[in-house]
């Protein structure tokens, strides 16, 4: 070993190249490292994040946050119980109200509009859609429901979610629904049946769990949606099933509370978010998991 | 099934002879044919209202904004007083710090997430691969709202005590720095708006980015490992330069979000209309912050209309934006093709 070593350093194009070598190592070894320190910073957020929310937020959990009103500042008692059920409402009528016309046109960009204009134009908006700013769809919906009832409204709530949900479902129906192998659908016409037929019952069934899967995320991501909200559905402070009225929901409350100087409003935001960040996550881990088990 | 039909002769021209043999008619025949007609026009017409739903938006932007546009046409873009009390009204604050917030994410968000994607693509063991992807993606599924009450009351202090004080007393006096850190020790601002925002796209673009790479053709990577590259030789040398319009429209799509993003921007960045100091520190306006904080107030009027110029301008910006990511993401797989 120490003679290969001598005669190679004597011989400089050889001590050249090893050099080069090292210094390839070294880059490699850095660069490596720094991908490493990425994804752990990655995680380190997401981790620092879910411990503050539980830390914080496990404190203000008790009976009387699902059942009693959201109180004025400076009570010593109170809940969300109002935001609670103001958001499941207009979330699930959102979720329903969108989720057919996205299953349509889903079906509409994987089964009629593979080619031509109208299905890439849709695709290309969809898109665009997917990520537009949320606040936008708020203005959008104030100006032609808020605007036109001269009232804030839980229905105009429910329609700004539901325009948030729409290009969440077509994404996802149009991915799963051209997954589905060409040779199921020409089985169902050889055998006659018409396209509707075979879109809805061997198509769009063979598709299932992947369609539900991005109900199941549209609905975890319209739960968490605070813009659309702020000028549509406003916010109330006592408990209302009047979609008529202004509702209060839980992100809107959330943003109220948290931004007071009341202790016992910050509390109870506290609460609230630890209450929505839970409800995401596992609505994602199972969205998730059915996904895999059923596909 | 197939013994039983020679049984009955069958006279060509006479169907009902094979009906009434089946029991029943054929099937095609019980299903009408509107059926089809109406799915169909079902579909086409979900598909039409996604175009409808666009083109709505920017005709109702427009419509609103209106009587700013007539009063201010394109000065609006870069005047900087916002006045409600004399009813004046320009939107460079808000425009100002929605870009330098979603600069600043950038410059943290990019470079991380090629670190993320490098390492769920190259590095990382199969059994890993998994549950990091789904931690990351996890990151992006958290509301918003919690990431702005997060960083207001627990990361704000925390940068304000850790980055902004020192940095405060070892620039201080010095002219250009020194002004780039100061404003009270509180840590909102620009500064904390873009971090935040950073780690709410760095999910959005890590994950186009590790696609992307799981897309360059294995020969390629193979060929170089072959050669004696290290990892890092390939993917900075072969995997990047073959996906690197993917790359960019990622990038894209995560600095669209960042652009658009309400609600943990309005937490964070102070929401004061000042441009008076160019400090990361100080308190300022985004966009977005402005709609959410002073919409609901807005009398009906101009000052009501150049907020919505603001949303209008905001949906401009980001629909080019996304546009070009759109585009790069589809040149790509187009290409794609072209190789498989």
């Amino acid at each position: 070993m120490t003679t290969t070593a001598a005669i190679a350093a004597a011989n400089p194009a050889d001590t050249a190249r090893r050099r080069l070598h090292a210094r390839r190592k070294h880059t490699n070894v850095i660069a490596l490292t720094l991908a490493l320190l990425a994804m752990a910073f990655g995680i380190f957020w997401l981790v620092w994040i879910l411990i503050e929310t539980v830390r914080l937020g496990l404190g203000g959990m008790n009976l009387a946050l699902f059942t009693e009103m959201t109180p004025p500042p400076q009570a010593d008692t109170g809940g969300l119980a109002n935001a609670i059920f103001g958001s499941l409402v207009m979330v699930t009528t959102a979720t329903l109200l969108g989720t057919p016309i996205g299953i349509l046109a889903g079906i509409y960009l994987s089964e009629y509009g593979q080619r031509g204009w109208l299905g890439s134009a849709t695709r290309f908006i969809n898109d665009i859609l997917l990520s537009a700013p949320s606040i936008v769809i708020g203005l959008f919906i104030y100006a032609v429901v808020v605007a036109r009832t001269k009232t804030f409204s839980g229905w105009a709530g429910v329609l700004a979610l539901a325009l948030i949900v729409i290009p969440v479902v077509i994404r996802t129906t149009e991915n799963m629904l051209s997954l589905i192998p060409n040779a199921l659908r020409e089985a169902a016409y050889a055998l006659g049946t018409p396209k509707w037929r075979v879109v809805v019952t061997v198509t769009l069934r063979a598709a299932r769990a992947g369609v539900i899967t991005g109900i199941l995320l549209a609905f975890a991501r319209i739960a968490g949606e605070t813009a659309p909200l702020l000028f549509t559905a406003l916010s109330n402070q006592f408990w209302t099933s009047d979609m008529g009225q202004p509702m209060a929901s839980l992100p809107v409350t959330i943003f109220k509370f948290a931004m007071s100087p009341y202790e016992n409003w910050q509390k109870l935001a506290w609460a609230g978010v630890f209450l929505i960040t839970l409800g995401v996550l596992i609505l994602n881990i199972v969205a998730r998991t059915f996904f895999r088990n059923r596909s | 099934m197939s013994a039983t039909f020679p049984a009955a002769p069958i006279l060509p021209g006479e169907s009902k002879i094979r009906a009434d043999m089946n029991g029943r008619p054929p099937a095609s025949r019980r299903v009408s044919p509107w059926a089809d007609a109406l799915f169909s026009a079902l579909a086409h017409g979900a598909a039409w209202l996604t175009l409808a739903l666009l083109a709505a938006i920017l005709v109702s932007l427009v419509v609103g904004a209106a009587p700013a546009i007539q009063a201010y046409g394109l000065s609006f873009l870069w005047t900087s007083e916002w006045d409600p009390v004399q009813n004046r009204y320009g939107g460079l604050v808000m425009i100002y710090g929605t870009l330098m917030t979603s600069f600043i994410a950038l410059l943290i968000a990019v470079p991380v997430s090629f670190g993320i994607a490098l390492f769920l693509t190259e590095l990382s063991p199969l059994w890993l691969k998994r549950p990091l992807g789904t931690a990351i993606e996890l990151l992006a599924a958290v509301p918003s709202i919690v990431y702005g009450m997060w960083g207001l009351l627990v990361f704000s202090p925390i940068l304000s005590r850790f980055v902004q004080q020192p940095l405060q007393s070892v620039f201080k006096g010095v002219p250009l720095l020194g002004s780039l850190f100061s404003g009270p020790p509180v840590g909102i601002g620009l500064l904390s708006a873009g971090i935040i925002l950073a780690i709410m796209i760095i999910p959005f673009i890590a994950s186009v980015m590790r696609d992307v790479f799981d897309v360059t053709p294995p020969m390629l990577k193979e060929s170089a490992y072959a050669l004696g590259s290290t990892t890092w030789e390939v993917v900075w040398k072969v995997v990047l330069p073959y996906t690197k319009t993917g790359v960019v429209g990622g990038v894209m799509l995560g600095l669209g979000r960042a652009i658009g993003e309400t609600m943990a921007v309005t937490f964070v960045i102070g929401n004061f209309n000042q441009l008076n100091s160019l400090s990361l520190f100080d308190a300022a306006n985004s966009i977005t912050s402005a709609l959410a904080n002073e919409f609901g107030e807005a009398a009906p009027g101009l000052h009501q209309a150049s907020l919505i110029y603001l949303g209008l301008v905001l949906f401009l910006i980001t629909f080019v934006v996304l546009s070009i990511s759109k585009i790069l993401l589809q040149q790509l797989k187009k290409r794609e093709g072209q190789v498989a």
